[in-house]
């Protein structure tokens, strides 16, 4: 076994320094991706479980691995296996080949943005500073994969509701985007490790306290910037077909469901480490750093996430869906002038030296 | 040797995209292509370790002015045929413009313009260090010696922002909507008129 390892370093360090890089690079990705995406997987068992018990019914609880039921652990690899035997059908006179690129778009920008995520300290892909911008830029192009599809599809039902998800994600990217700004400003950097460090200190240095406003005109925007109920008029399954999506099936169709749910999981960590403090203890300082609860970890900041996560699905369960109209109302003229003014306020507090600013 | 490899590769790719927008026949590939050749140009700004400029350039052009452009030309019913009549009168035009552009940049990169562009100059452009933030640099020179410039910009955006909403701020006096109040408030003698009148009779 020793030998065995002592050739593969001895073949490691025979290969150029530029492929070092290149594979590490590679397995770092694999590394967060197929987690990642079996975090995607179970968070589909997770929903339909946390709404049946909130619904008083039991949800999936057959399909488990080698005879036993497992409360039903297996159910995501099962629909995973069908969505895969099933055909793709391709719409006649669609434009084939933006049909299939769209999947791919919508997906694509939510893994991506992991790249630039800290679990902890130092434990990050590509550490950059230009980190929070990255972030907002990538958001903004998951778009694309909506509208691609809405057009190739060479359907009026599913162009309409493009065109409805498109609108309604631009304008809560706005929100999205000044409360981002709010947290630049209080934290003077836009790489993320060094926004989650200027949190250090305990569950009182926050920003979620100073950027109270932010923080929940953010998540309520991430919400809507996932087309999740209440704001999933794109795909109202109740009441219409379903949105943009509504000639795609098989695979093609599962992968917009993988985007939503990767979406789903990105905005949970992107707040936890924008507002919480992302792998920072809450009990920092009450504690001291030895004790277990006291020391800052991953743990934490899968804990945070993982709250978040929870939370999109209790307002799944939860709340009636708006009517279109209200959506926008609600982006345009609540979210966007909050998000203003308690930009000035901050900016205020910031030169007065208030609160978390003082000297 | 990387780097050039990679710098190529997005050169390429921005020049295939720049001359699909205009060879497309589809108005709505022709606008993916421009996407496509933003992001090529995005890769390349990266490459010159203007990272701020880059990832806006992908913000505000790909993210949220393309999204609008796709969104106009997806509604608008466009015959390709009909599009396509023009080209030989327009052909003039359009070739007088492109000599003239390509003219203007000879002028400006080649070597008539002195010691801006030519290869010396651009050869002592340093390297900065990985801690080097491209965004403060900016905001510095922004806030201070461009500080004029910068704000006037800012007015003139919010005026075509203030215009663009008056322009759509218009009521039509023959829309009909409910007004739930007024609903709730009506009285039976608004609505109803009890008359007095003889039974009528059929003869």
């Amino acid at each position: 076994m020793d030998a065995l390892i002592t050739q593969a370093l001895d073949i490691w360090y025979l290969l150029p320094e530029d492929w070092q890089t290149l594979i590490l690079i590679v397995a770092k990705i694999v590394l967060i991706l197929v987690p990642l995406m079996l975090c995607v997987a179970y968070v589909t068992y997770f929903e339909r479980k946390v709404i049946g018990a909130m619904q008083v019914r039991i949800g999936p609880n057959r399909v488990g691995f080698f005879g036993f039921s497992l409360w039903g652990l297996g159910q995501p690899i099962a629909d995973a296996l069908k969505l895969m035997m099933k055909e793709i059908v391709i719409p006649t006179q669609s434009s084939k080949f933006l049909f299939l690129l769209a999947p791919v778009l919508s997906i694509g920008p939510a893994l991506a943005a992991w790249a630039v995520l800290p679990f902890d300290r130092g434990m990050v892909l590509t550490d950059i500073n230009a980190g929070l911008l990255y972030i907002l830029a990538l958001t903004s192009i998951g778009v694309y994969g909506v509208i691609i599809a809405g057009w190739a599809s060479n359907s009026k039902y599913a162009i309409l509701s493009a065109l409805r998800a498109g609108a309604q994600i631009v304008a809560y990217e706005i929100a999205m985007g000044f409360a981002l700004v709010g947290v630049l400003m209080a934290s003077g950097s836009l790489n993320i490790g060094e926004i989650i460090e200027a949190q250090a200190g305990g569950v009182s240095n926050w920003f979620v306290w100073p950027l109270l406003p932010l923080f929940l005109v953010y998540f309520i925007s991430g919400v809507a910037e996932t087309n999740r109920a209440p704001f999933d008029v794109a795909e109202g399954e109740s009441e219409i077909v379903a949105g943009f999506h509504v000639e795609y099936s098989g695979m093609a169709f599962a992968i917009f469901f993988l985007a939503e749910y990767a979406n789903i999981i990105l905005i949970s960590a992107l707040t936890s480490l924008m507002f919480l403090g992302g792998w920072l203890s809450p009990l920092e300082g009450l504690l001291g750093a030895d004790h277990i609860l006291g020391t800052s970890s991953i743990i934490w900041f899968f804990g945070k996430t993982a709250f978040f996560i929870f939370c999109f699905l209790w307002f799944r369960a939860t709340f009636p869906r708006y009517r279109y109209d209200q959506i926008m109302r609600l982006g345009w003229k609540v979210f966007i002038p909050v998000t203003i003014v308690w930009l000035f306020v901050e900016a205020v507090m910031v030169v007065m030296q208030v609160g978390p600013w003082a000297v | 040797m990387i780097i050039d490899l990679v710098f190529f590769a997005f050169s390429g790719l921005l020049l295939l995209a720049a001359m699909g927008v205009i060879v497309s026949k589809n108005p709505v590939h022709s606008a993916l292509f421009l996407v496509l050749s933003f992001f090529a140009c995005s890769a390349l700004w990266l490459l010159l370790e203007a990272e701020f400029l880059a990832i806006t350039l992908v913000l505000v052009y790909v993210g949220a002015v393309m999204v609008l452009f796709l969104f106009v030309v997806m509604m608008l019913d466009i015959n390709v045929a009909e599009m396509r009549e023009g080209f030989v009168r327009y052909l003039p035009v359009g070739a007088l413009v492109a000599v003239i552009m390509v003219a203007q940049m000879v002028w400006v990169v080649g070597d008539f313009a002195g010691d801006t562009f030519n290869g010396e100059a651009l050869q002592q452009s340093v390297r900065h260090a990985a801690d080097y933030s491209n965004t403060k640099e900016l905001g510095k020179v922004l806030y201070t010696d461009y500080v004029l410039p910068f704000e006037v910009a800012s007015l003139i955006l919010l005026v075509a922002i203030i215009a663009a909403i008056a322009l759509t701020m218009r009521r039509r006096s023959t829309t009909k909507y409910q007004t739930p109040d007024k609903q709730i408030q009506v009285k039976r003698n608004d609505r109803l008129r009890i008359i007095k009148m003889d039974a009528e009779v059929e003869k």
